[in-house]
């Protein structure tokens, strides 16, 4: 029982990352319907370039993180400008299919550039295991999920509040009203871009220092897109609950069944979902006027 | 141009007398060049057929159907091991391990589709996504039947006591079925279910309106597109005479995803082409990293992957930006261009 309590507070810990992966998701679900399958590889360039900056230039990890997060943005924002925008009006599967090809391009650029083995990050995040009452967690995990979760809360305390906030919010009940009321549609799909990166950016450089670093880091973004679906992909909040659900599935079924079950759980548990609540555990049945 | 009078004329499989001659020629090219072909030539337009098979299917899925399949590669991997399995443990022949290998490979796109299809939206992706990923662990887990990453070796395949091992022989096996599926594909589209897929991929909600049924025809399409990638699975199967796990990732995935986006969605041309496009790519992306790697002492097998991954993508992204329709278009456009020369543009 102890055991099992430490693998599912592990698991809950490791949730807290895919939380944050999950967020990136759904902004831009939110903004423009198109999953970003590129999510992923943005994550692993992230994690790359805080590599360069921290092990091979040796900066501070603070100037890594803000640098690492400049450059990540810059790259979303030319992928949204470049490969996105002329897509508009397409058919939301090649908005789909093309984020997919951007995504295997930029995994195989970074191998090419990095190689395919794997590094170890230097983590900027103690090992001090943290105790919660009897329970042992690792520290990077424990604190992994602190940073995730801070992330989390500020950038839904945006959402809500903020003018840009609402304006995506708008934007994403009605596109055409919105553009109407004057809000710069294009801009807000940016944002999200913004957004979607600098989550990207923190979650990618968080698993790279829990886990290791390379190329095939961004694979974890597709489990995660699961997780999306398990919450239902217009609802912000189950999705970071479904982050956390699958974080334990994950960590108890590696327990249970052996770790190679792992990577699949998360796929399992969404062709459930799908099979009994096909909107998600919390998403609303869409109602769509003819 | 051909002006047709009719709407059978117009439907006809070969609309002019020239389609006529240039299709008796090709066959004759087919059935010539295995004999007297090189040899790596007629390997390499084995694997080309067996490529367009597969292609085909994910383009019935994606370009007709307009629903997106990232789990190409592991239907193929069923349909591979379901032949090899036939094949070792109960010496069945080739021609019956085939259709079932096709029928099965169905099956298990029609459980993975099933929950996802009964809803409108983009959930097929995420199931065909597990598909590849639990379908791979499948591979590579169940030791007992797959032999794990060890992998399956087969017979070659037998029929009238000629055994089929060498490539020339496998030629004769892939190529009669790719023309047959190719066929059924083209005829697929002359029909009422074909014209169904596309009124889904133009519009569903019209598409329901006119009383197409959505989940049977999603599923129906999605069922045969995957019984195309079980029997290009089993041929590959026959082909490399041996089945490991790995043949069948993701990346194999996108490949046919890039040959149908290349080619041209929703057109039976465009899977031969795309097919082509794509089975040439990596052979030219050897031939150019031995040339540099020569020179700038670049090892060879490290970049290639990574090569590969990077020129997949960048076609998937260029041609959905700049040629939706693919190389379809670009040849219809020159095409036009001869056939009207001088009097347009």
């Amino acid at each position: 029982m102890q055991i099992f309590l430490e693998y599912s507070a592990l698991g809950i810990a490791a949730g807290g990352v895919y939380a944050l992966i999950a967020l990136g998701f759904v902004v831009i679900f939110k903004a423009s319907q198109t999953f970003n399958f590129a999510m992923g590889e943005m994550m692993m360039v992230s994690a790359y370039v805080y590599f360069m900056c921290v092990v091979l230039m040796g900066w501070n990890w603070m100037v890594g993180l803000a640098v690492t997060i400049a450059v990540s943005v810059l790259i979303a924002l030319v992928m949204e400008r470049l490969i996105l925008r002329p897509m508009l009006g397409r058919p939301i599967i090649s908005l789909v299919m093309v984020t997919f090809g951007a995504g295997i391009m930029m995994r195989g650029i970074a191998s090419i550039i990095w190689g395919s083995d794997t590094d170890q990050m230097p983590s900027f995040l103690s090992r001090d295991p943290v105790m919660l009452g009897e329970l042992f967690i690792p520290g990077k995990t424990a604190r992994a999920f602190a940073v995730a979760v801070a992330v989390v809360v500020g950038l839904v305390l945006y959402f809500r509040y903020s003018r840009a906030g609402v304006a995506l919010r708008a934007t994403a009940a009605d596109q055409t009203t919105s553009f109407a009321m004057g809000i710069n549609v294009h801009r807000i799909f940016a944002m999200t871009w913004v957004i979607a990166a600098i989550s990207g950016a923190i979650s990618g450089i968080l698993m790279a220092s829990i886990n290791s670093l390379s190329p095939s880091l961004g694979l974890v973004a597709l489990n995660v897109l699961a997780v999306v679906i398990l919450g239902g992909m217009d609802s912000i909040g189950g999705v970071l609950v479904a982050g956390l659900i699958v974080g334990w599935l994950e960590a108890v079924t590696g327990y249970l069944l052996g770790s190679e079950w792992r990577d699949i759980t998360p796929y399992i548990a969404a062709l459930l979902v799908l099979l009994t609540r096909p909107h998600g555990l919390f998403g609303t049945k869409p109602i769509e006027r003819i | 141009m051909q002006i047709t009078t009719s709407y059978i004329q117009d439907e006809a499989l070969f609309r002019t007398r020239g389609q006529i001659v240039w299709a008796v020629l090709l066959g004759a090219v087919l059935v010539l060049f295995p004999i007297f072909g090189p040899g790596h030539w007629v390997y390499f337009c084995g694997l080309l057929a067996i490529n367009i098979i597969a292609t085909t299917g994910l383009n019935i899925i994606t370009g007709y159907t307009g629903l997106l399949s990232l789990g190409h590669a592991a239907f193929m991997g069923v349909g591979a091991y379901t032949a090899a399995l036939l094949a070792v443990h109960f010496n069945m022949p080739f021609y019956l391990t085939l259709p079932a290998a096709g029928a099965l490979t169905a099956l298990v796109g029609v459980a993975f589709g099933l929950p996802s299809l009964r809803i409108r939206g983009l959930y097929l992706v995420i199931a065909t996504l597990a598909a590849q990923f639990i379908l791979h662990f499948v591979f590579v887990e169940w030791d007992s039947l797959t032999k794990g990453d060890v992998g399956l070796v087969l017979e070659p395949a037998r029929i009238f006591g000629i055994t089929l091992n060498t490539e020339r022989h496998m030629f004769f096996l892939v190529t009669p079925v790719a023309i047959v599926m190719l066929l059924f594909a083209h005829n697929l589209f002359r029909s009422r279910v074909g014209r169904a897929f596309v009124a889904i991929r133009e519009r569903d909600l019209t598409a329901e309106v006119l009383g197409v049924h959505l989940v049977k025809y999603k599923l129906m399409s999605f069922a045969i597109g995957s019984f195309y990638a079980g029997v290009a699975g089993g041929l590959m199967a026959y082909f490399f005479r041996f089945v490991i796990p790995e043949q069948y990732g993701l990346l194999l995935s996108v490949f046919f995803l890039a040959s149908v986006i290349v080619g041209g969605m929703g057109s039976t041309l465009g899977s031969i082409l795309g097919a082509l496009f794509m089975t040439i790519l990596p052979e030219v992306l050897r031939l150019i990293v031995q040339l540099f790697g020569d020179t700038y002492g670049v090892d060879v097998t490290k970049v290639l992957v990574p090569l590969r991954e990077t020129v997949f993508g960048l076609l998937i992204v260029l041609f959905l930006i700049f040629a939706p329709h693919g190389l379809v278009q670009i040849w219809e456009r020159i095409r036009l261009a001869v056939a009207t020369w001088p009097l347009k543009g």
